[in-house]
């Protein structure tokens, strides 16, 4: 049984460690950078050959982003109209505030369905919501046990790891890595090989007699349909098709922010999600369910609609589109930054560029000590997110926006010194940058300071762990300008 | 036509040789550049670390400096800076609630280019008559190519040089970890992305690494002076000055 580590209230949306700190701890590890360094670059080029199939990706892109533009601006009417639909077609809605409250929910309801008998055990399909909030650690330090049937949620869960990407959660292990946690934490494997049939064969052997001994399932949902009350999760391995049709019981867990208006919108999606995540053209197993029917599936059906900090993401102009994420993690593939620090780098359950701006926004974190305060500055910059989201979440401008955020809510005398002396600085340069005049005389003073030894190395020292300085010039630009172009001067 | 130089404070301070020959450059093709004396900084390490109230201070007084010195266009020999001015400049000054700014920083940026930009859209050659016997390969930085979308005009002007040979980047369009103030805050990140970056540079068996912008090339060449290897860094605007004899 692990320990619940989730922040309360918050669930398992921060770290306990910087990311500069937690980079450098991943960097060290040189499989890890080989696992992931060969398995984003496989994505990477299978996500651009089934982009360059669809002539019409651009105009994918913008009514993607146009309709959860949309599904957000009325998200309080639309929510209210998915709650009636479910509970006309004999689903249970229940709101929470935050993890604390769903997680509660979510007991409360295994309880009921356990009766007298009692249940030890629930099925999951990989869900985002679920990891978000910390399920897994609340159920099973109440007696719970949680059953993992996503495959590579499956081997994170029996190693008793964490997840380390949003689409592919064990990106970080190879297969001898998985066969050595297969014998190890599954029954009769003991002399298992590292051939990926048998690896899958022994994990379906293992989760097909709890598809059929489990009572209740919990999901997570990629869209609700606010217009039917339908809900739909899309997987690539029919784990989820057995979850959420075989067991009597079934509990939903969704983020508000993917109530979607129209079943027909589901159109749009279906392209834009498929190809942005595993390139595949068409989903392998798409399930789509409204309320209860007598004697088909789940006869005791519930929906959890989970704020946990999205209202207050709502309410932020420039950074309320990071709720446009459909969790396709095209853009943990083409960082590379996450290529290189791998997901737990981030502490959150969401890694990479959508999680530097997802987490810190979620948990309102406003600089100091907040780890997840270093998130939006664990970027280059560099764009490629920007370029591969499907619904064009513009995550360059919203990183910055949120760096912003830190450093203006931060104390003047920041935390850790770090951010006191830095602000010192940009203070400084901004006032030497305002005149000509002392720009001129700073620019003369860094190149002497440059040439100094003592100076220059005090000046650089995290730049000159790896990298020289350049030698300074013997005059600046605006030097040789007046020497050479002087008459010509306004 | 007269164009206003955007000299860029990095270019100004440690790599004047990269506006010197942006400057040799554009005369050379018979036009007049200016250089207004009072331009500084367009505030991008402030935006980018996050400190915008400080920056609006330096996109008003890049604005008004840019406006007085009644140029037809603008150049920097910087993707990056020229980005910021484009796509910050105006955003910034919304933030601080200076909507006139925001319009005039909007007008000038629609008249500013990064080098590459200003040749062949504007000026339309892409043979500058440069010549530069060595092998080359061009590193796309990550804000021309994906703010300013600058695509391969570099490489069309590179491709008219007498006597250069352009070799491909394995994984160019992969950013080099620079980053401005990432390079500092997150420095294990961005030298394990910068030791990437100067394996497919070595292995591309070029002399020199190209680019549009100092910052890059700084990153790159500290990496390479570090590592001991013989590549070179040399600005684009240097190349495409150049008139190096080819024997």
């Amino acid at each position: 049984m692990s320990t619940f580590l989730g922040v309360p209230g918050i669930g398992n949306l921060r770290g306990d460690q910087p990311f500069p700190a937690a980079a450098r701890r991943e960097l060290g590890n040189a499989q890890l950078r080989r696992n992931l360094g060969r398995a984003t670059q496989t994505i990477r080029t299978k996500r651009l050959a089934a982009i360059r199939e669809c002539a019409d990706w651009e105009d994918l892109r913008t009514a993607g982003s146009a309709l959860k533009r949309d599904a957000l601006a009325r998200l309080p009417e639309l929510l209210e109209q998915l709650e009636r639909n479910v509970e006309a077609r004999g689903g249970r809605v229940h709101w929470a505030r935050d993890a604390n409250e769903a997680n509660r929910i979510v007991e409360s309801i295994v309880r009921a369905a356990a009766g007298d008998e009692g249940i030890t055990e629930v099925v999951k399909v990989k869900s985002m919501a679920t990891q978000e909030i910390g399920l897994n650690e609340y159920l099973e330090a109440r007696g719970i046990t949680p059953i993992e049937t996503d495959l590579a949620e499956l081997i994170v869960q029996l190693d008793h790891d964490k997840p380390s990407h949003i689409l592919v959660p064990a990106i970080h292990r190879n297969r001898q890595e998985i066969r050595d946690i297969f014998r190890r934490e599954i029954p009769g494997a003991g002399d298992l090989t590292d051939d990926p049939h048998a690896l899958a064969m022994a994990a379906r052997s293992y989760l097909r007699r709890k598809f059929l001994s489990a009572r209740v399932a919990v999901s997570g949902a990629n869209f609700g349909i606010a217009e039917t009350g339908t809900l739909a999760v899309v997987e690539s391995e029919g784990n989820g098709r057995m979850c959420l049709t075989l067991p009597n019981t079934l509990v939903t867990v969704m983020g508000i922010e993917k109530v979607i208006p129209r079943f027909t919108d589901l159109e749009v999606f279906m392209q834009l999600l498929p190809r942005s995540s595993t390139a595949e053209r068409m989903n392998p197993y798409t399930s789509m369910w409204t309320g209860v029917h007598p004697g088909d599936g789940p006869q005791d059906f519930h929906l959890v609609l989970l704020d946990n900090g999205r209202t207050a993401v709502l309410g932020d102009e420039v950074g309320r589109s990071a709720l446009h994420c459909i969790r396709c993690s095209a853009c943990l593939n083409v960082c590379p930054v996450y290529e290189r620090t791998g997901g737990h780098a981030y502490g959150s359950v969401y890694p990479g560029p959508i999680g530097a701006i997802l987490s810190p926004a979620l948990t309102a974190s406003r600089g100091g000590d907040d780890p997840n305060a270093s998130l939006p500055f664990a970027s280059s910059l560099c764009g490629a997110c920007y370029d591969a989201c499907p619904v064009l979440i513009d995550i360059p401008s919203i990183l910055v926006h949120l760096r912003a955020v830190q450093t203006e809510s931060s104390p003047r005398r920041g935390t850790g010194g770090q951010l006191g002396s830095e602000r010192l600085l940009m203070k400084t340069a901004r006032w030497l940058m305002t005149s000509p005049g002392r720009f001129g005389v700073a620019e003369r003073a860094l190149a002497l300071g440059l040439r100094m030894p003592t100076v220059s190395s005090r000046l650089g020292s995290p730049w000159t762990a790896s990298r020289d300085l350049p030698s300074p010039p013997p005059e600046s630009f605006r030097q040789w300008w007046a020497r050479t172009h002087e008459s010509d001067t306004r | 036509m007269r164009i206003g130089l955007f000299v860029t404070c990095l270019a100004d301070a440690m790599f004047p040789a990269a506006a010197i020959a942006t400057v040799t450059l554009l005369e050379r093709l018979g036009h007049e550049v200016v250089f207004p004396s009072a331009q500084t900084c367009c505030g991008q390490m402030h935006v980018n670390t996050g400190y915008l109230s400080d920056a609006a201070v330096l996109v008003r007084h890049h604005v008004r400096t840019f406006e007085e010195a009644r140029c037809e266009v603008i150049v920097a020999p910087s993707g990056s800076c020229i980005g910021s001015v484009r796509y910050q400049h105006p955003m910034v000054a919304r933030r601080a609630g200076d909507d006139d700014l925001a319009r005039r920083a909007e007008s000038l940026a629609a008249r500013s280019y990064e080098i590459s930009e200003l040749l062949v859209d504007v000026l339309e050659v892409r043979d500058v008559g440069a010549s530069y016997p060595h092998t080359v390969t061009y590193h796309p930085t990550c804000h021309s190519l994906r703010q300013l979308r600058i695509g391969a005009r570099p490489l069309e002007l590179l491709r008219h040089v007498r006597g250069l040979k352009l070799i491909e980047l394995a994984d160019a369009e992969t950013c080099c970890g620079f980053g401005g103030t990432f390079a500092i805050k997150n420095s294990d990140t961005s030298t394990a992305m910068l030791h990437d970056k100067m394996s497919s540079v070595i292995s591309s068996g070029a002399e020199v690494c190209t680019a549009s912008d100092s910052s890059c090339l700084m990153h790159i060449g500290g990496g390479l002076s570090r590592a001991g290897s013989p590549v070179r860094t040399v600005h684009l605007a240097e190349i495409l000055a150049s008139t190096d004899s080819v024997t």
